[in-house]
């Protein structure tokens, strides 16, 4: 829709496609990282009982921006032992795996940047992607730190990989579609129609698929949260261990591009598991656009819902981090090949049994 | 990759290499300018060399070249976490150097002084031990607690980190009106705070699979390098120079011991050494409590000599700081400064098991090991 929309616009497809690939980036993610950022100072500074950044205009708003305009003006140093051209490669390769993933995120009825119909598919795919970024830094940088952190990562990553696919899996079997765009059509209505509640509809079978639903987006909270490496899984970029990890030798803008990768992806996970979940940008309690009849501000309503959603799991992902100490990297293979795995397995099995019923 | 050393396995298909891996001495866990050594086979320590001496500033060679009340403010610098604990230690070799008796308010004061400092030290202890397994939040709760302290050691001496207050037969400073008040007030403030902290980390899930079996210092291994203090406390033995080797008042007060017991793994593992420290703080707000109800008047300067110039001779005397055992071993051949200093300082003693502990264990476990056996940088290397 929106794409037919930019074609009439701009009269050639290729020009449409242009745009509506870097509206995400543009209208979402840039600002999500600069709000994010900000969040996250502010998040972890009242937790720990103090303000945070106050200075920088009204409650420290701007931080980021000076942030920002801090590390563009680094050096950005190359070491001379360094691969170069992995070195280089591996900040765009990392920030495009989690850009990537925004194409297939729904963020209301309107604005979904490709509409495919294997959306879950393709994002577990892409996502794969940073593992070969951070592979890369690691080894690029020359640096035992590094190496170690980005191995722990890329042996993460995959681990936490399998339950998460596992749950949408769960979702897939029950819903029948793999678009997430579908997906959150068809958690239209009100809150008990999410697949946390077991989906739309009424019949037996959805009151048999809650326990299971609650117990899949537990494991797909917590691998997701491995999967972007917040704490306490921050194995990779342990700092009490190995500094910063991956990005230890990496300055300036190269460094940002971790940064806000790292961010996106953090909306990115939280996008998904509120489209699996939780409704994606169906509003749990009707439109006002319906009431007043206004049909337009539909899918903007949506867009807020979404970003809620969202933005509310990255809080609880910050909240996390500010809390909980940090695994050990074997306890954390551990989570996920003892635990997550198989009680993932078994909740599959569970699903597909209720399914066949 | 640059491998030092080649380690040939017996299988010629398979070939491992051990990686050297230096930490330090610029790293944020080594709790100052250590150089840990690191021998790893893929992630499990084989071998850590400990290199010392980024922080040497030759304390006890300078103490030949001052006369004895200029030596007080250099002992703050050795545990900059526990400067009381260190004046405290000096004061008394070199009153029973001099053979000097000190009022009995100088002693109350100081008592209360070294069990404020332990507190303060505790509580960095807890923090950093906290951020070192990725809790960060409780580490700046410790901070909230210990600023209560040096502000108190503020109104008493002017001083937050480096105080120069217990001096040789007496105090720079006499207390601040406020002082018996404010002291009281912070401890009834902490208990809670305490509990807090313990909620948040000591009891955490996380922070205990992480602590507990590991890093375990047996009792023989402890005796047999002379390790003291909480580190010593927390493998199960009840040894507290204040207890074996009463100095000052500490007999007149009535605390406990708190041991390792191996509550959630063996006895003598990080966990026990972390938790005695925890303990270790309520017996001090007990000790603070019974000094300030007692508290005598009296002057605190009195028994200050005009001028200190000990008959020849030798002195050991040694106090229980919050990191273990303290001696200063003072020789005088007559004149106005020492002919020797020498410190037995207790985190240089507890870090040379580190090798012991850390053997077998991942990289990580490092972090948390030399966490638990809490250095201070300043006191290694002098």
């Amino acid at each position: 829709m929106m794409f037919d929309f930019l074609v009439d616009l701009t009269g050639s497809p290729i020009l449409a496609g242009t745009i509506q690939s870097l509206l995400p980036l543009f209208l979402f993610i840039l600002p999500f990282a600069l709000f994010a950022v900000y969040l996250e100072r502010k998040v972890s500074a009242h937790m720990q009982d103090r303000l945070g950044p106050m200075r920088t205009g009204w409650h420290g708003w701007i931080q980021t921006v000076a942030d920002i305009l801090k590390l563009i003006q680094k050096e950005d140093i190359v070491a001379t032992d360094n691969d170069k051209f992995l070195f280089n490669l591996a900040p765009i390769v990392v920030f495009v795996g989690s850009y990537a993933a925004f194409a297939a995120i729904p963020f209301s009825s309107m604005f979904i940047g490709t509409e495919m119909d294997l959306g879950i598919f393709y994002i577990v795919a892409v996502t794969g992607l940073v593992v070969a970024g951070i592979l890369m830094a690691g080894w690029a940088s020359n640096n035992k730190y590094s190496l170690l952190g980005s191995m722990r990562s890329v042996a993460q990553i995959i681990s936490y990989e399998i339950p998460t696919i596992l749950v949408m899996l769960s979702i897939v079997m029950i819903s029948g579609t793999m678009s997430l765009h579908t997906l959150s059509e068809q958690q239209t209505g009100y809150a008990w129609n999410w697949y946390i509640f077991g989906g739309p509809g009424s019949e037996l079978s959805k009151f048999l698929f809650i326990p299971s639903m609650v117990v899949g987006f537990v494991i797909i909270y917590i691998s997701t949260l491995a999967e972007v490496n917040r704490t306490p899984f921050d194995i990779p970029e342990a700092e009490s261990e190995l500094v910063s990890g991956y990005h230890t030798e990496y300055s300036g803008m190269k460094f940002a591009m971790f940064f806000l990768a790292e961010y996106a992806n953090m909306f990115a996970v939280s996008a998904i598991v509120v489209a699996l979940f939780l409704g994606g940008y169906q509003s749990p309690i009707g439109y006002l656009g319906d009431l007043i009849g206004a049909k337009w501000m539909i899918p903007i309503e949506q867009f807020s819902w979404f970003t809620i959603k969202g933005v509310f799991f990255v809080f609880v992902q910050m909240w996390l981090r500010w809390t909980l100490p940090r695994l050990r990297v074997d306890q954390l293979m551990a989570v996920s090949w003892k635990y997550l795995i198989p009680i993932a397995f078994v909740n599959l099995i569970i699903i597909g049994l209720i399914t066949l019923l | 990759m640059p491998q030092d050393s080649v380690l040939n396995t017996k299988s010629s298909a398979v070939r491992t290499e051990e990686m050297v891996l230096n930490m330090g001495p610029q790293h944020p866990s080594t709790h100052g300018v250590l150089r840990l050594e690191l021998t790893l086979e893929g992630e499990i320590v084989s071998k850590v060399v400990p290199h010392i001496g980024y922080l040497h500033r030759c304390f006890e060679k300078h103490c030949e070249a001052m006369t004895y009340p200029q030596i007080v403010p250099y002992t703050d610098r050795m545990d900059y976490l526990a400067p009381m604990g260190n004046e405290f230690g000096y004061a008394i070799a070199m009153e029973k150097l001099l053979g000097i008796q000190v009022p009995e308010r100088v002693e109350y004061i100081r008592v209360i002084m070294a069990e404020l400092q332990r507190i303060s030290s505790h509580l960095v202890a807890l923090g950093t031990y906290g951020a070192d397994i990725g809790a960060f939040t409780p580490f700046l709760y410790c901070f909230i607690d210990r600023e209560k302290v040096l502000n108190l050691f503020e109104i008493t001496c002017g001083a937050r980190l480096l105080y120069n207050y217990i001096w040789i037969g007496g105090l720079s400073h006499d207390l601040h009106p406020d002082f018996v008040r404010k002291t009281l007030e912070f401890i009834k403030e902490f208990r809670p705070n305490l509990k807090e902290v313990n909620d948040l980390l000591s009891h955490n899930r996380i922070f205990i699979d992480r602590t507990a079996n590991v890093g375990i210092l047996p009792i023989d291994t402890a005796i047999n390098y002379g390790v003291s203090g909480p580190n010593l406390r927390g493998s199960g033995i009840k040894w507290d120079v204040r207890r074996e080797d009463p100095y000052s008042i500490y007999h007149k007060f009535d605390y406990d011991i708190p041991v390792g017991e191996g509550k959630y793994g063996t006895v003598g593992d990080s966990w026990d050494r972390y938790y005695v420290r925890v303990l270790e703080m309520e017996e001090s707000c007990k000790i603070i409590e019974q000094a300030l109800e007692q508290l005598p008047d009296g002057d605190v300067q009195s028994a200050i000599p005009k001028r200190i110039k000990p008959p020849v001779g030798h002195v050991y005397a040694r106090v229980e700081n919050p990191r273990g055992d303290l001696g200063y071993f003072i020789i005088s051949d007559g004149s106005t400064s020492p002919y020797r200093v020498k410190v037995r300082a207790p985190s240089f003693v507890s870090m040379q098991v580190l090798n012991e502990l850390c053997k077998g264990y991942m990289v990580a476990d490092v972090v948390t090991i030399l966490g638990s056996i809490d250095i201070v940088l300043g006191e290694i290397d002098r």
